[in-house]
């Protein structure tokens, strides 16, 4: 018998035309069902209305650089609103000299931010990084020493206050969230009861009318003569406020965690701490990372707020920009440029929220 | 057959490891457990059989505590188990726990799951935890395995690392509760090779499981349990040649073709 051999022809195929390339991705994503081409058909013709106009109006007849004056001779945007105005939109009522404080600080906090970003720059050093960095923004805002002119905290504003508030709201409700997700699953009655009505009392009652409660109703409470920054009593608000919805969060990823990763834990003999630290947190939080930067989103947003007790955060300082006899009317280019930086700040916590999801192969 | 083990325990050298005197435990109303008396002594490798609902998994689980007596007494390495957490800490650290589905941790590397104990519970330095972690990762045979994932391993060797990890916490007895019913059937020779082997290592077992050449092979002892009751108890010649309890017989005769 002769041995059979099979012969494998190559083939130097190559796919369709239509499958590939441009072509193809446009039939494969824009008219891969009738349903779909009608719909891409119906939004391009929208956008073939609707984006020459904007562009016009955005671009090719915009002011950029000009006084007021020029403003109300065209007919297209004012992004001198802004430009005219930046300074004070971003550090309202931080006296004007010192401005290169803030600024520096700021730019303190973005590095800090874009190594936290990356996972290669994760180690101890980066936390002393933050801790230096955080005194070091701390001392340039406030001032007093070397010979800096000292800064009411009632003067902070704008943007930096915007950063303050959320920095430190995310971070420290964070960690207090955890521990009262802990709490609320704890054995112990009286701890778990506190924590349920911690956690449903806070979250019955809205941001505004807590920010009320720190700026009218607290000081009432305190003895004659004693005084908290109002900044501090707000900040405080917010971050109590978001806490109790990280804890609820991270409660159910608490509960995502098998029965059995608990009890190897115990069988090994770690004591609850360890339990928790080593096998069950790190597990359970990395599940519910979704949501919860969910939550820190919408707290960055929500210190916006602040605007109703009285405090210039960016949101206030642009509105005060616009109150202003000679910019009035040109709201629509400045909280467009709003728009744009709390977009701006969402989206790279999104964006850091994927990434960490990746580098930790959840 | 050169080396059947001898299943014959001197009893009379040494004292029990465990001891459980008339111990009881309810889950609601529902007698789980109902006068459990129950002496192992060192060196003595028990099976424990019988069917679902048995009560012989809750059994095992409460001489380390995952489950809760409520009457009786419990003493485990002269320690009697109370609601005193350092001691359950204490028993826990000397008591090894293999499970069924092989709890190990899906965040950390199998060495990484082997080291955790040492480290934090017995405060070993890294690196000689290190060290007897592959010791016994190269005894159970995936040394090669010890940067990867729990997930990246089948079944069979995700058991043999549980295995190793309770081992790595040097304990005094070790407890199976159905080491091989969540596996697929041709990785279940694997652990009980593993099993086996540290059996003719001397170690204390309890072993919840229903291979029964496991049992004749390498038990002195075999329990019955049925309805929360230790029905029959013997060596495993006696017990499967020779069943007294008609429960133990009809039980034998259903899963012994």
């Amino acid at each position: 018998m002769s041995q059979q051999t099979t012969q494998h022809r190559k083939y130097e195929a190559r796919p369709p035309i239509a499958s590939v390339g441009v072509i193809g991705w446009i039939r494969q994503n824009l008219f891969n069902s009738p349903l779909n081409s009608v719909l891409t058909i119906i939004i391009m013709a929208g956008l073939v209305q609707l984006l020459p106009p904007v562009t016009k109006w955005a671009f090719i007849d915009s002011v950029w650089f000009t006084s007021a004056d020029v403003c109300k001779d065209t007919s297209g945007a004012c992004w001198s609103v802004i430009s005219q105005n930046l300074r004070f939109i971003l550090f309202g009522f931080y006296p004007y000299d010192e401005h290169w404080r803030p600024i520096t600080s700021v730019l303190i906090l973005f590095g800090l931010f874009w190594l936290s970003y990356y996972r290669q720059f994760w180690s101890k050093k980066l936390l002393y990084g933050w801790l230096v960095g955080l005194v070091v923004m701390g001392v340039l805002m406030k001032g007093g020493i070397f010979g800096l002119v000292p800064v009411e905290t009632t003067q902070w504003s704008g943007i930096s206050l915007t950063l303050l508030l959320s920095l430190f709201g995310l971070t420290a409700a964070y960690p207090l969230g955890v521990m009262l997700a802990l709490g609320r699953r704890s054995t112990l009655p009286a701890v778990k009861t506190l924590c349920v009505i911690y956690i449903e009392l806070i979250r019955g009652v809205p941001l505004i009318s807590l920010l009320f409660m720190s700026s009218v109703m607290f000081p009432l409470f305190l003895p004659e003569g004693v005084t908290i920054d109002k900044i501090l009593r707000a900040q405080v608000a917010i971050i109590l406020f978001t806490a109790a919805y990280i804890a609820e969060v991270v409660r159910g990823g608490l509960q995502a965690i098998p029965k059995g990763q608990y009890e190897a834990a115990e069988a090994l003999g770690l004591e609850y701490g360890l339990k928790m630290r080593l096998i069950i947190l790190p597990q359970a939080l990395k599940v519910v990372i979704p949501p919860t930067v969910s939550i820190l989103i919408s707290a960055f947003k929500d210190t916006s707020l602040v605007i109703i007790i009285g405090l210039f955060d960016i949101m206030k300082t642009t509105k005060t920009t616009l109150a202003n006899p000679e910019w009035m009317g040109f709201s629509t280019e400045a909280y467009i440029f709003i728009a744009i930086l709390y977009f701006l700040g969402c989206f790279s916590m999104s964006n850091f929220s994927r990434n960490l999801e990746k580098t930790l192969k959840t | 057959m050169t080396e059947q083990t001898a299943n014959t325990f001197d009893a009379s050298s040494s004292e029990p490891i465990i001891e459980i005197i008339d111990m009881h435990k309810w889950y609601g109303d529902f007698h789980v457990l109902s006068d459990i008396n129950l002496s192992v002594e060192r060196g003595e490798r028990i099976v424990i059989c019988g069917p679902s609902g048995s009560g012989k998994s809750t059994l095992i689980r409460c001489i380390n505590r995952l489950e809760q007596h409520q009457r009786g007494k419990i003493i485990v390495d002269n320690i009697e188990l109370s609601n005193d957490l350092k001691n359950i800490e204490k028993i826990r650290a000397e008591v090894g726990m293999v499970f069924q589905h092989f709890n190990l941790f899906p965040h950390l590397t199998i060495l990484e799951n082997l080291t955790l104990g040492p480290i934090w519970v017995r405060k070993e330095p890294k690196k000689e935890a290190e060290e007897t972690a592959m010791y016994y990762l190269n005894k159970v045979q995936i040394a090669e395995q010890a940067k990867k994932y729990p997930g990246q391993l089948s079944g069979g060797q995700q058991q043999r690392v549980a295995i190793a990890r309770s081992l790595c916490m040097k304990p005094k007895v070790m407890l199976f509760d159905e080491p091989t019913s969540a596996l697929d059937p041709e990785m279940v020779k694997e652990v009980l090779d593993v099993m086996i082997d540290l059996a003719q290592e001397g170690m204390t077992m309890l072993v919840v499981s229903h291979e029964m050449g496991f049992a004749r092979s390498v038990a002195h002892r075999v329990l019955f349990m049925d309805s929360g009751q230790i029905v029959e108890q013997n060596t495993p010649e006696e017990f499967f040649h020779n069943p007294q309890n008609e429960r133990t017989q009809k039980f034998l005769s259903q899963i012994l073709h």
